[in-house]
């Protein structure tokens, strides 16, 4: 497998540019399970005051598409688990989220950035979890 | 009413954030099954996505907490709770066995949307179900 590693040092520093810019704009931390569940919970039960929420979510579904396009940078093949496995581990990452209250942002950088032990506890579970995850369903199984 | 300076400002850091994933790998399921593949063939690169978000937002977060409020907002909205609980460790859990499956966690599904793939809208869909279902489950505990 090819190894980027100054595209991978660059879309973190972007990353964390725009954690660092939700904070210190917004006072919001930019955990993405987070905006999501109250985003379109909100829009759902007609609540109000959650523009930000639907506009940072724009974004990040519309800005990579555009990017895409202008730049020329390859989008990358699609997922190759097929859509049980879409469907099972779509909803074991939502339910893990809401659960525990944060994901790969909120917990992995916001939540380490200001040393919650809470978060950096969530994120060193999540990442063993994962770890493990492959390793079981790759190598053992097979399946993915 | 918060401003429209408010919400343009997360409109640009949604898309800072997503242009953030694409660019560094995360957007590739494969990619992210890799660097979680330990012990099979790993791709490290990850890593540095982790590292240099970190490498901005540590020493940036350390200065905001103490200031008094953001530029835009009256307050900072800080996560109040320090309680390692239950919920936290299986939630995490349960989240990265979901991860390591399909490669997506929330942000890099939701920024993967508009390449067109009908499945990661199915994952995008289901994620939210399992949020749904998450909720329903605490409420009822709560009563």
């Amino acid at each position: 497998m090819e190894l980027h590693w100054e595209a991978a040092i660059t879309g973190g520093l972007l990353i964390g540019l725009a954690a660092v810019l939700m904070m210190a704009a917004l006072g919001r931390i930019a955990g993405i399970s987070g905006i999501l569940w109250s985003g379109l919970t909100s829009v759902l039960q007609g609540g109000t005051d959650n523009t930000w929420r639907l506009a940072f979510l724009a974004g990040l579904v519309i800005f990579p598409l555009v990017f895409h396009g202008i730049s020329g940078f390859p989008i990358p093949p699609p997922p190759s688990g097929g859509t049980l496995l879409a469907i099972a581990a779509g909803f074991l990452v939502g339910f893990g989220t809401r659960m525990g209250s944060g994901c790969t942002s909120g917990h992995g950088i916001c939540g380490i950035s200001r040393l919650s032990w809470r978060s950096v506890i969530a994120t060193l579970t999540f990442m063993l979890a994962g770890i493990l995850s492959v390793s079981f369903f790759r190598q053992v199984l097979g399946w993915i | 009413m918060k401003s429209a300076k408010y919400s343009l400002t997360a409109l640009l850091a949604g898309g800072i954030f997503g242009i953030g994933l694409a660019v560094s790998g995360m957007t590739s399921t494969d990619k992210v099954q890799g660097f979680l593949d330990i012990f099979g063939a790993w791709d490290p690169t990850l890593l540095f996505v982790m590292i240099s978000a970190l490498l901005f937002s540590f020493p940036a977060f350390q200065w905001l907490q103490k200031r008094s409020r953001p530029f835009l907002a009256d307050k900072f909205h800080w996560p109040g709770r320090t309680d390692i609980d239950k919920p936290l460790i299986t939630g995490a859990l349960l989240f990265g066995i979901g991860w390591g499956l399909y490669g997506y966690c929330p942000g890099p599904a939701l920024a993967a949307i508009g390449y067109g793939d009908s499945d990661t809208l199915i994952f995008v869909i289901a994620m939210f179900a399992g949020m749904w279902a998450a909720t329903r489950i605490e409420s009822s505990g709560n009563q």
